[in-house]
């Protein structure tokens, strides 16, 4: 089929217009998605934040506009999984608008895809964003007359501070009334052979004159900065450094903070809870007070730990730093099969695996990603932090918790290492090497802030069901048959039945336990043990100091970093793999590591000598 | 010359770009980047090991590339470095 007019124009008979954002990655689709919809994307400074689509809706001219954010491309001719989606888009659904978003700094080579987009037929406007950026190095650019060449309006745009933000605003307002059709482009390969494959004179036509690069930039910060974080020696220390003064920072901040969680959720307890459950039957008041009210409060008590460590997560995110640490560590992720992307999404997985996951769209070769999503479930995420430094902070009582910490997240990173090392010859690739490195850039105050409640609601949508259902059911089986306790009841059963898989690597039945139903989601280890000891966060601790040595506590720790991921980043890598028997085979894999990893950690401790 | 031969800190202009094992989804890639002919390009450093170049391509781009990849791009020098 060949490719007339480029596009189809179908007179718009649907309720809903629909305007679409596109341009290459990391240009401010999303920032700018935010502000236009209220809406919270994801952004951060690394091309191929946003992968799939998303939506929302708001009302321009008494009417329902649907925007969408799309992942960042290169070429509308992309071959990789995020740029798919894109063409998915493009073929499937028509739009009314599209809104083209360039970094207005290197418009020089960006403004291809307003091109393409222009030769396409469809209707846009183009935002040349970031124009603050531009300003700085000095790129000048008559917008006027870069509208007129162009045939289409054209704006500066600061999404992130909001200046221009207003005028953009009023003519994308003003483009949705005029618009009487919908456009779709129902063979766009064959559209963008024909027409949209422009040549660099065509690129040079449109900018020369009405564009002016800076022919030598001024040395400016990010190039002061990379001198430092770059350099060939200091750039690794300097990363273990950071890392390590992060969750130094998390350890000592975020402990206290917990207690002050612990004295609101008590003073809740006798306060509420008890005196209104009070009428109910023993066991009722047993169900409520200590199956689930125990068990949220103890995982709630983890909540300003989290905010504090998401808020830093968003500001390393932001900065720039993450392609930086893929450069710093490209050489040896190739000898391991993997690339500096794959380093990035271990990092990305420290908050939580499952966007680490999907980021791992922007591959192009399916066995780098698989390599990738095979090591990424290692990444000690934020819900594993919960339980470590639970479990440390009760049995580590002086001040080196942080370093037992500290040397769970180096350990994540062995795992990987041992992984990629083991399966590279399986999952075998030739992904070239090529990564923007943006410059380094400074959140706003209000985007660290949004990124910290935005965890809290996470944790109340959480609360409100695995974590919820996780608890209901430690209660249910460390109560049941009725009248049993401990290790008679049917967990303490189950506890024992796997003893001798768990014994010979240090885990007692209660833990055991803990661990079965951690498989829901990782936070329900920290509430399933308040629930298993039937007592509050602070009771638990003594236990558990009581009961655990500490060998045996990281030997527990070990094995709750590798083994089976959560109910969520199972699903994930179900639906990124495509595959049930890679997802099997991650399952059973990250299991068998786990065990063999805790079995050698404890039994040389034991033949240590150490108790 | 190739990019992976140009020392860190000195200027070149891109001839072309060839194709590569990868066909033309690299080149392509590198184009989408900046990587044109007759655009300014420079080195600013080399990770070690063997690991990537940070490169600068025009005024403002500044990307990643491993060695195998710079191999692709040929530049030509004036002779004139720094
Ligand atoms: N200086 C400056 N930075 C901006 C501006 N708009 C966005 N940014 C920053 O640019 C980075 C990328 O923003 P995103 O909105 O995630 O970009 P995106 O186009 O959605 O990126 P992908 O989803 O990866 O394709 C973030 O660090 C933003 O804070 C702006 O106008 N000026
Ligand atoms: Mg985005």
């Amino acid at each position: 089929m060949n490719c007339h007019s480029g596009t189809t124009a179908i007179k718009a008979t649907k309720a809903v217009k629909r305007v679409a954002l596109i341009g290459m990655p990391n240009t401010g689709k999303s920032t700018l998605f935010n502000r236009l919809t209220g809406a919270t994307a994801f952004v951060g400074n690394w091309p191929g934040v946003t992968v799939d689509l998303l939506q929302a809706h708001i009302n321009i001219n008494h009417e329902t506009v649907e925007f969408v954010d799309l992942p960042g491309i290169y070429d509308l001719n992309g071959f990789s999984e995020d740029e798919k989606v894109v063409q998915y888009f493009l073929e499937s659904f028509g739009v009314d608008l599209v809104i083209v978003i360039l970094n207005a700094a290197q418009i020089d080579r960006q403004i291809r895809i307003a091109l393409q987009i222009k030769a396409l037929g469809l209707p846009a406007i183009i935002l040349l964003n970031m124009a603050d950026e531009a300003k700085y190095y000095g790129v000048e650019i008559q917008v006027n007359e870069l509208s007129k060449r162009l045939e289409l309006p054209v704006f500066l745009l600061s999404a992130k501070y909001g200046r221009g933000y207003e005028r953009a605003y009023r003519e994308i307002c003003q483009k949705l009334a005029e618009s009487v059709t919908t456009h779709k482009i129902t063979n766009l390969k064959n559209c963008l052979s024909e027409k949209a494959d422009i040549s660099v004179e065509e690129m040079e036509n449109i900018l020369t004159g009405a564009v002016q690069m800076p022919s030598q930039i001024a040395v400016n910060i990010t190039q002061q900065i990379d001198r430092i974080l770059l350099h060939p020696i200091l750039g690794l220390p300097l990363f273990f450094a950071g890392m390590f003064a992060v969750f130094w920072v998390v350890w000592n901040v975020g402990l206290p903070s917990q207690d002050i969680m612990d004295k609101i959720t008590g003073w809740l307890q006798t306060n509420a809870i008890e005196p209104l459950v009070s009428p109910l039957p023993k066991l009722a008041q047993d169900f409520i007070v200590n199956g689930l009210w125990g068990g949220l409060a103890t995982v709630a008590s983890f909540v300003p730990l989290l905010v504090l460590f998401f808020m830093i997560m968003a500001v390393l995110e932001d900065s720039g730093y993450l392609s930086r640490s893929a450069y710093l560590m490209d050489a040896f992720m190739a000898k391991l099969g993997l690339d500096g992307r794959s380093f990035v999404m271990q990092m990305m997985g420290f908050g939580c695996n499952v966007p680490a996951l999907m980021g791992t769209r922007v591959m192009r070769s399916k066995a780098l990603r698989l390599l990738t999503m095979l090591v990424i479930p290692f990444a000690l995420c934020a819900a594993r932090l919960q339980v470590f430094v639970f479990i440390i902070a009760a049995v580590v009582p002086n001040g080196n918790g942080v370093l037992v910490l500290f040397s769970l997240y180096l350990l994540s990173f062995v795992a990987a290492i041992v992984t990629a090392a083991l399966f590279q010859g399986v999952f075998k690739n030739e992904e070239p090497f090529v990564l923007e490195l943006p410059p380094y850039r400074v959140p706003t105050l209000k985007h660290v802030l949004l990124r910290g409640w935005g965890e809290v609601k996470q944790f109340l949508t959480r609360a409100s069901g695995f974590i919820t259902l996780g608890c209901v059911a430690v209660w249910v089986v460390t109560n049941l048959p009725l009248g049993a306790t401990g290790l008679n009841t049917i967990g303490g059963q189950i506890g024992q039945f796997l003893s001798p898989i768990m014994e010979p690597i240090g885990i007692n039945p209660y833990l055991t336990l803990a661990l079965l139903f951690g498989v829901i989601a990782k936070e329900v280890v920290v509430g399933s043990l308040a629930v298993i000891y039937g007592l509050g966060a602070d009771a638990v601790t003594n236990q558990i100091a009581g009961t655990v040595t500490f060998i045996q506590a990281y030997s527990f720790c070990i094995f709750c970093l590798l083994y089976t991921p959560c109910l969520t980043t199972t699903a994930t890598l179900f639906n990124e793999a495509k595959s049930w028997k890679f997802t099997l085979f991650a399952l059973a894999y990250s299991f068998g590591l786990a065990w063999v990893a805790s079995f050698i950690f404890y039994q040389s401790a034991l033949a240590l000598g150490f108790k | 010359m190739t990019l992976s031969e140009l020392k860190p800190g000195s200027l070149a202009i891109v001839e072309s770009v060839q194709l590569s094992r990868h066909g033309q989804a690299l080149a392509k890639r590198l184009e989408a980047m900046g990587i044109v002919p007759n655009r300014p390009i420079r080195v600013l450093r080399q990770a070690w090991f063997g690991g990537p170049l940070h490169i600068r391509v025009g005024s403002t781009t500044e990307i990643a590339i491993r060695r195998t990849e710079a191999k692709m791009v040929l530049i030509q020098t004036n002779g004139t470095t720094n």
